[in-house]
């Protein structure tokens, strides 16, 4: 999908004004943050999990190499196929392959966040080939032609009369006069929509949660079922999967299963995990009649051994996009690519580039929720703090803000002058202060206040007061 | 050199592994060997009564409905019984599982059971589960030449029986018995955990029942303890 990362401040802008999405994102809160404290909290060990999951994906990306051999010997071993891509390019041309060769004309697909990234549904439709979104969300957003605003909830940023709007356009054959006040009645209509696709379609592609060296098996999570019936019906199943996916064991996945579904929608477990190892077998009455998994690299292997190592622990949960008070305000479009919040500001700059994704670790206020809440305890805003250095040391900031930086280092090492300039500054504030707050800051600071006041300073400063109460001084 | 070859090789670049990777490779094939569990909660623990209470409690908190047979042979009423509560025509299908062929569906003589796997048009389906998951009230099937997966999705009405016996109290017990059903580093192609009907939050976040699976869930429990 094309990026507009670089536009992050428009997009951001355009979202703030939209009455729309901001009754939608009013959901957010709503859907997932009380669910998921409320799934901690009934979880004794669930902190001692969070510490289990990290130790694990640290040690599995440790042996990333020996385990994708494990888990590629077993997956053959049980009869299904392995496909290599370093790049998005490599994973478009070897599903469209398998497509082309078994005449496939139409392919169910349960959610994936990885054919997002490889742009998967327009290149299939290039080539003839018509690709049917499952999860109710997915589906919504591509009768939108939209992208994904949220990884576990993708049309997280629509109201049920926009989703009402689009059934009626889209699903002609149905009586016009039909009435799509009640949510429940939207997910009848897709159950019946969807239900005709899934019993023609020729191919399956889902995604992965996890792929198990031991065993060869690879795991999909969802509370719809779209995904087991994308791979149970057709002639073959396509996994894609990015190379990080892969665990040890069978018990190493239950530790990251109980840390999931709690950190993502707040639910013990999803309800339905599945473990799928190989095509059809003999005397099956159902099942693929062939397996294929698309192991899929688009740069990650170039993060292992950087700073950015630990955002390869990431299992997609979505909780850090949940709490982060950027992403409620401005929604995940706004981010421009496919992965928005903190997990996004640490993942595009590092897949797309930090020249096209550099606002996005600048667009946050450091207010740690993320890493307090990420189940595989990775430190975003650590992440969000070394791409900002990077974007220094590469000169790709503003002039503004690069001299204005400047100014500020120069007075900060001299710490006589910092004083003083501080003092001043309080002062001033102070009388711009109405109520103890501050409406409006003058000249270049006035955009500081476009859309909201600040505390006006409330005495003297940190230094004068520490030194007033006998603190020593550096 | 192949894309396989490459991206091995950038791995292994990236993580500075040296030209001898045999401690690397020792380590991962004794964890592999070990499958050594990890942290499991202490809800599970509990005696075969206590892990049945559980199991009950957790499958009622994620919307399943539930009844306790005294035997298998009740399982053919159950399901009469069943259907005529949800005002649903008396039809169901089945896979050809040893323990649900011997049922005596012939007490039931209304009840049409039809055999093998769904093509979607079936409104209820009944299956024979591997085991429960007392932790969070899952069922656990597994799929076979007498096991359609497409009866755990397709019908409206998922009917699943379980052994009061073969309910553990959490998954790692289940790995333990899957690998003694299928072997060291084996498994079905097919291995479904299910907890609850189907469902879905994508609308305003309000979750709903009955998304592209069952719309309901009931789970027969035979007290063989």
């Amino acid at each position: 999908m094309q990026v507009t990362s670089p536009a992050f401040r428009e997009n951001a802008r355009k979202a703030l004004a939209d009455v729309t999405l901001q009754k939608a994102l009013k959901n957010v809160e709503k859907g997932f943050i009380a669910k998921r404290a409320k799934a901690a909290e009934a979880l004794p060990e669930f902190e001692a999990l969070r510490d289990a999951a990290r130790d694990l994906k640290i040690h599995v990306l440790k042996h990333l190499d020996l385990y994708l051999e494990a888990y590629e010997k077993k997956v053959v071993e049980a009869g299904g196929h392995v496909h290599w891509a370093e790049s998005a390019e490599d994973a478009r041309r070897i599903v469209t392959d398998i497509c082309k060769r078994l005449g496939a004309r139409t392919v169910t697909k349960g959610k994936s966040m990885i054919t997002e990234e490889i742009a998967l549904n327009d290149h299939l439709e290039k080539e003839g080939i018509t690709p049917v979104e499952t999860d109710l969300g997915e589906y919504i957003i591509q009768l939108r032609g939209e992208h994904p605003s949220h990884i576990v909830a993708p049309a997280v940023h629509l109201t049920k009369e926009q989703v009402a709007g689009d059934f009626r356009r889209v699903h002609t054959h149905l009586d016009a006069a039909r009435d799509l006040t009640e949510p429940v009645t939207l997910l009848t209509e897709a159950r019946t929509v969807l239900r005709e696709k899934f019993l023609v379609a020729d191919v399956g592609i889902t995604g992965a949660n996890f792929l198990i060296a031991e065993t060869g098996s690879s795991i999909i999570v969802t509370n719809e079922g779209n995904g087991d019936l994308t791979q149970t019906l057709p002639k073959a199943h396509i996994v894609m999967a990015s190379i990080e996916k892969v665990v040890p064991t069978l018990e190493d996945v239950d530790t990251l299963l109980r840390v999931l579904a709690r950190s993502a929608t707040g639910q013990e477990l999803s309800v339905y995990t599945t473990f799928s190892t190989g095509p059809r077998r003999e005397g099956d009455p159902d099942g693929p009649g062939e397996y294929h998994v698309v192991l899929l690299d688009n740069g990650r292997s170039a993060m292992l051994g950087t700073e950015f190592e630990d955002m390869l622990r990431c299992i997609r949960c979505g909780a850090c996009m949940n709490h982060c008070p950027v992403f409620q305000a401005v929604g995940g479009h706004a981010y421009g690519w496919v992965y928005p919040g903190p997990m996004g500001a640490v993942l595009t700059p590092t897949l797309v580039g930090v020249d096209k994704a550099g606002h996005l670790p600048n667009a946050s206020t450091f207010c740690g929720r993320c890493e307090s809440v990420c189940p595989m305890r990775i430190p975003l805003p650590k992440m969000m703090r070394a791409w900002r250095n990077r974007e220094w040391e590469r000169a790709l900031n503003p002039a503004a803000l690069r001299s204005g930086l400047g100014l500020w280092a120069f007075v900060a090492a001299r710490p006589a002058l910092y004083r003083l300039a501080a003092r001043a500054a309080g002062f001033g504030l102070r009388l711009l202060g109405r109520g103890g707050r501050i409406a409006r800051l003058p000249f270049f600071a006035s955009g500081w206040t476009a859309n909201r006041d600040m505390p006006a300073p409330e005495g003297a400063t940190f230094m004068d007061q520490w030194k007033a109460r006998g603190g020593r001084s550096a | 050199m192949t894309t396989r070859e490459a991206v091995l090789g950038k791995i292994r670049r990236s993580l500075h592994t040296g030209p001898s990777d045999d401690d690397r490779r020792a380590t991962v094939a004794a964890r592999l060997a070990a499958h050594a569990p990890g942290l499991i909660p202490a809800r599970g623990q509990r005696d075969p009564a206590g892990r049945l209470a559980l199991f009950f409690e957790m499958a009622d908190k994620v919307a399943a409905s539930s009844e306790r047979l005294a035997s298998a042979d009740e399982i053919p009423a159950a399901v009469a019984r069943y259907l005529r509560s949800k005002n649903l025509p008396q039809a169901i299908r089945r896979g050809g599982d040893p323990r649900l062929e011997r049922l005596p569906f012939d007490r039931e003589p209304q009840l049409a059971v039809a055999v093998g796997p769904s093509d979607g048009h079936d409104l209820a389906g009944l299956s024979h589960a591997f085991a429960g998951v007392a932790e969070t009230g899952t069922v656990v099937l597994v799929s076979g030449p007498d096991n359609p997966t497409t009866l755990n999705f397709l019908p409206e009405h998922h009917l699943v029986v379980v052994r009061a016996s073969e309910i553990a109290g959490d998954y790692e017990a289940v790995w333990t018995r899957v690998r003694a059903a299928f072997g060291e580093g084996g498994m079905p192609r097919a291995l479904n955990w299910i907890t609850g009907p189907s469902r879905s939050g994508d609308i305003e976040q309000t979750i709903l029942l009955g998304a592209h699976g069952p719309r309901s869930l009931h789970l027969l429990v035979v007290d063989d303890l």
